[in-house]
């Protein structure tokens, strides 16, 4: 078996579907023996980054594109959508606060992308009016 | 269905716990919602949130546990955690739930602290 393995996947902006996601990128950390924090850190990531798509991207073919690419080090996944592109307001999740609660530190929306980056090694957010492409990288630690 | 989800209610005289099982999203944070309300219209105010059966739970799940949390405030309530993964309970620390809500272990000890 080499040691790097692609896999394409594409899921319609349907509820749940974000889980087969999460399912394939656990498969292949998995088959690298990421350890198990990590192996729910990824499928965290891609559902987080996949409804980020669903309920942002206004894309009309209504399909999230996942390329995940996989060595004995790391695991790099790349999810995109071809919607209508995000907003600085919406990166940093200001647009999605709505009215304050009880304690301004309890954000209740806004926070996927603060997720992704505190639990991944490298996040890079590629955007535009054609589409956006959310890429992270998890590498692999010794245990 | 990708997601099988359940909820479990165990009433004391005092508290109540509630266990949930599968992916904490929408359609389950919402009947745990439901369900957390009934408890706390019904004078029920201290409450433990077993989540170790659920193995995954995404923002918006943890935007309606943000929203029992205030409910339970509201009423001068206590709600407890037990059973989350290392990362449910990073994440929970790095959300500020950790700051309003216990995070336990397990059941015994999240009801014994409320």
């Amino acid at each position: 078996m080499s040691d790097e393995h692609k896999v394409l996947l594409t899921i319609p902006m349907y509820p749940d579907m974000e889980l087969a996601a999460a399912k394939t990128g656990s498969v292949l950390a998995e088959l690298k023996d990421f350890n198990e924090e990590a192996v729910e850190e990824i499928q965290l990531a891609i559902i987080e980054t996949c409804i980020n798509a669903s309920e942002h991207s206004q894309s009309e073919d209504k399909e999230v594109h996942i390329q995940f690419l996989v060595t004995d080090d790391q695991l790099q996944v790349k999810i995109t959508d071809r919607g209508v592109g995000i907003t600085a307001d919406t990166l940093d999740g200001t647009r999605l606060l709505g009215s304050p609660g009880i304690h301004p530190d309890l954000r209740k929306r806004g926070r996927g992308l603060q997720i992704i980056k505190a639990l991944m090694d490298e996040v890079m957010i590629e955007s535009s009016p054609n589409g956006t492409t959310v890429s992270f990288i998890k590498k692999k630690t010794a245990e | 269905m990708l997601n099988k989800f359940d909820i479990q209610i165990r009433e004391a005289q005092e508290h109540a716990v509630i266990e949930t099982t599968g992916y904490l999203n929408d359609a389950l944070g919402e009947q745990l919602s439901e369900k957390a309300q009934e408890l706390i219209q019904g004078g029920c105010v201290q409450l433990v949130i077993n989540l170790e059966k659920t193995t995954l739970i995404n923002s918006i799940g943890i935007s309606i546990l943000i929203e029992i949390i205030e409910s339970l405030e509201e009423r001068e309530g206590t709600l407890n955690f037990c059973g989350l993964s290392p990362t449910q309970e990073r994440t929970f620390r790095m959300m500020a739930i950790a700051k309003y809500a216990g995070i336990f272990p397990d059941e015994e000890s999240a009801v014994a602290n409320l």
